[in-house]
């Protein structure tokens, strides 16, 4: 199988690149894949607490692009997933640390032993964003139904096709359907019709998330998560499954079919 | 009639949403605008283009830029004209 490298990428912070790369990672794992996750937040390094894998690092990004280690060292195998590794970010240097040129090259060495490397990016569009982007086949931009996060991610789909990455992927994190039933939160279509790209899933909001992260287990592992099962479908249309859009609405009372047969008729 | 019962029942009661979706319009209207700094530029030469064919135009005084208006984003074009070709009216 050819190998894709994919950026997971923003804008905005705190909008959940790192909570997408971590379960999206783990639930190709979970396929059977072989998937390399890279920290690139050098400086703030986060993934290997969310993944649980914060206590066995020894080496870093940093470390492997200047030749302190192999590269072989570095990647930190995760025991509960056959095929899943982390190359985690250096906690004490700076986004300057690494260069976009030395992060193609890196992706393109291990391109040779997986089938997906998923990059964290960090916030901003600065030389951290750079770096993230270098060695990428396509991007996968993580937005939330707010004004300030879908204005960057409009910023971030323009800067992602100057650097020639044209088919960048939406998700839309922390969704919340009652907020959008009442008409307080804007819907997938309104974000769609902004940004004009393609939609690669809706996650909701979803508490399992917070608790996973505590204990250091993706939601993908908890069968009863919907943010897990969200990314269990992305992570399949990643693969290139067609896999419905999965129907956020979890009520299904008489009212609720009444509009969408009044909806169905217009 | 199912679509005046539609909005008779579920109407929008005017949510934030909407205020939203229309903050964003306007301010990406700008962000698109001023992302890309040929955008401007390139869009008056070719206004200059086509308005030459028609009148005569003082090029240098042109002046094209966006204001923002209450509710809505204008294209607003100062184009100083010095006079009109011959075959305008044919
Ligand atoms: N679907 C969700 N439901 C509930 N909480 C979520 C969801 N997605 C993310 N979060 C929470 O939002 C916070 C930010 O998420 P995350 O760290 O993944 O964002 P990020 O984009 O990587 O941030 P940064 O820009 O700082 O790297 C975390 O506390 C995470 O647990
Ligand atoms: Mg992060």
């Amino acid at each position: 199988m050819k190998s894709r490298v994919l950026v997971v990428t923003s804008g905005k912070g705190g909008v959940g690149k790192t909570t997408t790369t971590a379960n999206l990672g783990t639930a190709l794992a979970m396929m059977g894949k072989k998937v390399v996750l890279l920290d690139t937040d050098i400086g703030l390094r986060n993934l290997d607490v969310v993944l649980g894998l914060e206590n066995r690092i020894v080496f870093d990004i940093v470390d492997v692009v200047n030749a302190k280690c192999k590269l072989k060292q570095a990647l930190i195998r995760d025991k509960r997933f056959e095929g899943l590794c982390l190359l985690p970010a250096a906690q004490t240097k700076d986004k300057s640390a690494v260069t976009p040129h030395q992060m193609k090259n890196l992706t393109n060495e291990l391109r040779s032993d997986f089938d997906y490397i998923l990059v964290d990016c960090p916030a901003g569009i600065e030389q951290g964003f750079r770096n993230a982007i270098a060695g990428a086949d396509d991007a996968i931009v993580v937005a939330t139904p707010e004004v300030s996060s879908v204005r960057d991610a409009d910023r971030i789909i323009g800067l992602l096709e100057a650097a020639g990455l044209n088919k960048s992927r939406l998700i839309i994190n922390r969704l919340r359907s009652k907020m959008v039933k009442r008409g307080d939160m804007m819907n997938i279509e309104d974000i769609l019709d902004i940004l004009s790209i393609d939609l690669l899933g809706v996650v909701p909001e979803d508490e399992v998330i917070v608790i996973s992260t505590n204990r250091g287990e993706p939601a993908v592992m908890e069968n009863a998560s919907r943010a897990g099962a969200a990314y269990r479908r992305i992570a399949r249309r990643v693969t290139g499954e067609e896999v419905p859009m999965f129907n956020l609405d979890d009520s299904n009372n008489i009212l609720d079919r009444f509009k969408k047969l009044l909806k169905l008729a217009r | 009639m199912l679509d005046i019962i539609s909005r008779i029942f579920f109407r929008d009661h005017g949510g934030s949403r909407e205020v939203a979706r229309e903050r964003l319009r306007l301010v990406l209207i700008h962000d698109r605008a001023s992302v890309s700094p040929n955008f401007l530029n390139a869009m008056k030469e070719e206004l200059i283009k086509v308005i030459r064919e028609y009148m005569d135009i003082d090029e240098e005084s042109l002046v094209v830029s966006f204001e923002n208006e209450e509710d809505s984003v204008a294209l607003v074009a100062n184009i100083p004209i010095r006079g009109f070709r011959h075959a305008v009216n044919e």
